[in-house]
């Protein structure tokens, strides 16, 4: 059976963790879109730390008999996981919006300063 | 002003639409890094094009349009959908108000009255009605339709949105963000079309993230604070 210290510790934890992201969405430096999954994460620990059963019968299908907690660390591993897993696809699909954003100023650039300076484009 | 991606169907009546019911009307197409003809044949049909380099989603596209307006110190603008399903003709009813004085932003609502035709399906009619009580209550007015992408707003309106709209799935919060800032807010019937071509944009498979992003968003917004616009009224 799990510690009862462990199941209010990972609860607070949990909680805290829910109340942070809330928080960072409220002041906009956290965007929702990235929030779910966090808040997913927050909710799930915060079920499997109050909900003592649930994570003892958890722990005996996946034959942790030993030390029910144990699966609280892997469900929040798991999911950590999934998180920089997501943010990896979020960060190359923003390197390339960034090289295309960067190729095309540099063509409106060049574009600029000919219509500026140089001689003029015939009839704009 | 007109949001679209991969519209190049309906893109080019929606346009002449506009133009034939006002031609002194300025038509702004937004394209969203469309894969079709799209820009080209909204160019074609007399409407200035504002390219992306990449798909934004719609609200970022409908706030470039916002920013748009706010640059170029328009008074008055009117955002519609550019698959054809509201009618260019309603824009006046939606302008009545703002040139009244009466409101700041003015939504073409399809559920005002009961006589309005539009059916949609079972889940959507719930989800519709359900996101407009929330609304409602935390913004402190009745609303009838959140998720309309039919409106009109004046100089107060345009210079909320281009500071201030959600990237994705916006129109809820946006509704509510209007309400919290102070924007006076009217409602009038409009009709709507069966679209001409494309597809919604909400697939079944999305449909949950948005229930759930919007949500959240009403929740994180109802908590945030935001500037009363009173002051700025002429």
């Amino acid at each position: 059976m799990t510690p009862v210290r462990v199941s209010i510790i990972g609860a607070a934890a949990s909680l805290l963790l829910l109340l942070v992201v809330l928080e960072l969405i409220r002041g906009r430096r956290l965007k929702e879109r990235y929030a779910l999954l966090w808040l997913a994460t927050g909710v799930v620990l915060l079920v499997l730390s109050a909900w003592r059963d649930g994570l003892n019968t958890i722990a005996g299908w996946l034959g942790v008999e030993t030390y029910p907690p144990a699966v609280l660390f892997a469900v929040a591993t798991l999911f950590i996981l999934l998180v920089l897993l997501h943010y990896s696809t979020v960060i190359s699909k923003l390197t390339d919006e960034n090289v295309d954003l960067a190729q095309r100023i540099a063509l409106l650039e060049e574009r600029v300063s000919r219509s500026s300076s140089g001689p003029r484009p015939p009839a704009d | 002003m007109v949001p679209a991606f991969n519209e190049s169907g309906a893109i080019g009546r929606v346009v002449d639409e506009i133009r034939s019911f006002d031609p002194s009307i300025d038509v702004v197409v937004v394209d969203d890094a469309s894969t079709d003809e799209t820009a080209s044949v909204a160019q074609a049909h007399g409407a200035t094009v504002l390219g992306l380099p990449f798909n934004v989603g719609i609200g970022g596209a409908v706030q470039t349009g916002f920013r748009y307006a706010l640059e170029h110190g328009y008074d008055l603008a009117v955002r519609l959908d550019g698959d054809g399903q509201h009618d260019a003709s309603e824009i006046s009813k939606l302008l009545e108000p703002l040139e009244r004085g009466d409101a700041d932003l003015v939504i073409g609502s399809r559920f005002v009255d009961h006589g309005g035709s539009y059916r949609p399906p079972f889940a959507r009619r719930v989800g519709i009605r359900v996101f407009a009580r929330l609304v409602s209550i935390l913004g402190g007015q009745r609303v009838t339709d959140t998720t309309s992408g039919f409106l009109a707003l004046d100089r107060a309106g345009i210079e909320l949105f281009a500071a201030e709209y959600p990237h994705d799935y916006p129109e809820v919060e946006a509704t509510l963000v209007a309400l919290r800032s102070g924007l006076r807010l009217s409602q009038v019937q409009v009709e709507m079309r069966e679209r001409e071509s494309g597809s919604s944009s909400i697939t079944f498979v999305r449909s949950l993230y948005y229930i759930v992003k919007v949500l959240l968003a009403l929740l994180v917004a109802s908590l945030r604070r935001y500037p009363r616009l009173e002051g700025v009224r002429r």
